[in-house]
């Protein structure tokens, strides 16, 4: 192997892959709750709609969007690398396990992450591919035709199962976000006495925060349905 | 004070162990933990029985031989002491208490609560040194290190190399062993020669050795008996990343 590739696949290298991933799609999630939440904009999808069709047209974004899937992919390769790297490195378990010196969506990250991965194929089957693939009613808007997919949305979140899973979702992600912020900046090697309380408490903020305006969306819509 | 002991027993490193349950008793609660399990193994003595192996040494938390851990805790519950500076007194009469050897495929059992942590040595024989020559020694002063700096290497020479932090690690990761050896290097500059070699073949024989990767819980500085930090982590992957993109170690 080269030293490159021996770097890469080192533990400090697959971490890295886990760290620089997770900051993308910590970034992605941000720009998508921003997105999203046209659909709470009372004016029929307007806005949101034309969100989403400049989204799914602008090249730019199409790049974005394929890189955003690329990494998703690496996330989910890596951490199953590591944790077989780490289920071989301890071997026998212990009889008795404390958890009283770390926390505990910390030590689950794989378990959390297991859980938005199931959410993430129901999301993109719901959504993604039905405005990709799916037939999707048009409507128009100052004198052009476009997707309309805020009815496919609206639809969607009119039944309470989906809302709730959203819910439950969205609190799985909270913890795993909660972890992954700020532990991506330690891997990094970003550990500044200056830098590292902000970081952390940018993170558990963030952590809090996205998760209840993506929360937030489901919500509203099933109860403006009602 | 009267206990049940839960004791990991393993005859060798390739026999299959298991949890025995021990009775002692009239135990002062004065005693250190290692010193309730001399009683025992004196009982055991008597009664003919193989007496239960631990690893000890100086008794007085520098040596890092005693490994124990103590109701899933190495150590046992108390922070920053090792398993010799325990007190019975830190239990209660009647309690039951597990004890098993530390858990990391790199530090295979050699027999009950001793295990070989051969792995250690072989990451500091790898690099954890100074091997250039740097002369007798300077003036005071001749050098000058800030003492912020110098009081951070000194955190991290703390590290007595007994493995908690492998024992507490969900992923059995040696990276804050490494890191603080790395580090306690690195922050001075007789270190600074070798520095980037150094890293890079320290990581190379942890991953060798078969540890795993750290995750950022932090058990390891909870539990660690000098509790060393996890700016030592941070540290360490900085330095490698450094190491590997700038040396010319191909």
């Amino acid at each position: 192997m080269s030293w490159f590739s021996k770097t890469l696949n080192s533990t400090i290298g697959r971490k890295i892959f886990m760290s620089l991933t997770g900051i993308f799609l910590i970034l992605f999630l941000t720009v998508h709750v921003a997105g999203n939440l046209q659909l709470l904009i009372p004016d029929g999808g307007k806005a949101f709609n034309i969100y989403a069709h400049t989204m799914g047209t602008n090249p730019f974004i199409q790049v974005v969007s394929k890189l955003n899937f690329a990494f998703i992919i690496v996330h989910i390769i890596w951490s199953i690398l590591l944790t077989r790297q780490n289920m071989a490195a301890r071997g026998v378990g212990y009889a008795a396990s404390s958890g009283a010196s770390s926390k505990w969506n910390s030590r689950n990250m794989g378990a959390l992450g297991t859980v938005i991965l199931i959410f993430l194929i129901v999301h993109l089957r719901k959504f993604w591919y039905v405005f990709k693939f799916g037939e999707v009613p048009t409507t128009t808007i100052d004198g052009a035709e476009v997707p309309n997919y805020f009815l496919v949305v609206n639809e969607a979140y009119s039944y309470w199962y989906y809302v709730v899973f959203y819910v439950v979702c969205l609190i799985v992600i909270a913890g795993h976000l909660n972890h992954g912020f700020q532990s991506a900046f330690q891997t990094l090697g970003l550990n500044h006495k200056k830098y590292t309380p902000f970081i952390k408490a940018v993170g558990a903020l963030y952590s809090i925060i996205v998760p209840l305006l993506f929360a937030l969306i489901p919500v509203m819509m099933f109860l403006r349905n009602l | 004070m009267n206990l049940t002991l839960k004791i990991w027993r393993q005859q060798d490193a390739n026999t299959k162990g298991e949890m025995k349950t021990y009775e002692v008793s009239d135990i002062s609660p004065d005693m250190s933990f290692l010193e309730m399990l001399d009683v025992l193994n004196e009982i055991l003595s008597k009664k003919g029985e193989d007496p239960v192996h631990f690893d000890h040494d100086c008794r007085e938390g520098i040596c890092g031989m005693c490994s124990m851990v103590i109701n899933g805790r190495p150590h046992g519950p108390k922070q920053a002491i090792t398993t010799c500076q325990l007190h019975m007194r830190s239990f209660k009469d009647g309690d039951t208490i597990l004890i098993e050897p530390w858990r990391a495929t790199a530090f295979p059992v050699v027999k009950d609560l001793v295990v070989d942590r051969g792995a250690f040595d072989r990451i500091i024989q790898a690099g954890g040194y100074i091997s250039v020559n740097t002369g007798g020694t300077p003036d005071a002063n001749e050098i000058p290190i800030p003492k912020k700096v110098a009081d951070e290497a000194f955190d991290s020479a703390t590290c007595i190399g007994c493995g908690a932090c492998v024992a507490a690690c969900k992923n059995a990761s040696a990276m804050l062993f490494v890191s603080a050896k790395v580090s306690q290097l690195a922050l001075l500059p007789q270190g600074h020669v070798e520095r980037k070699t150094r890293v890079e073949k320290m990581v190379a024989q942890m991953d060798e050795e078969g540890f795993g990767a750290c995750t950022n819980t932090g058990a390891c500085s909870a539990e660690c008996p000098k509790e060393i930090s996890l700016e030592n982590i941070a540290r360490l992957n900085r330095e490698y990343v450094g190491a590997r993109l700038s040396s010319e170690n191909i």
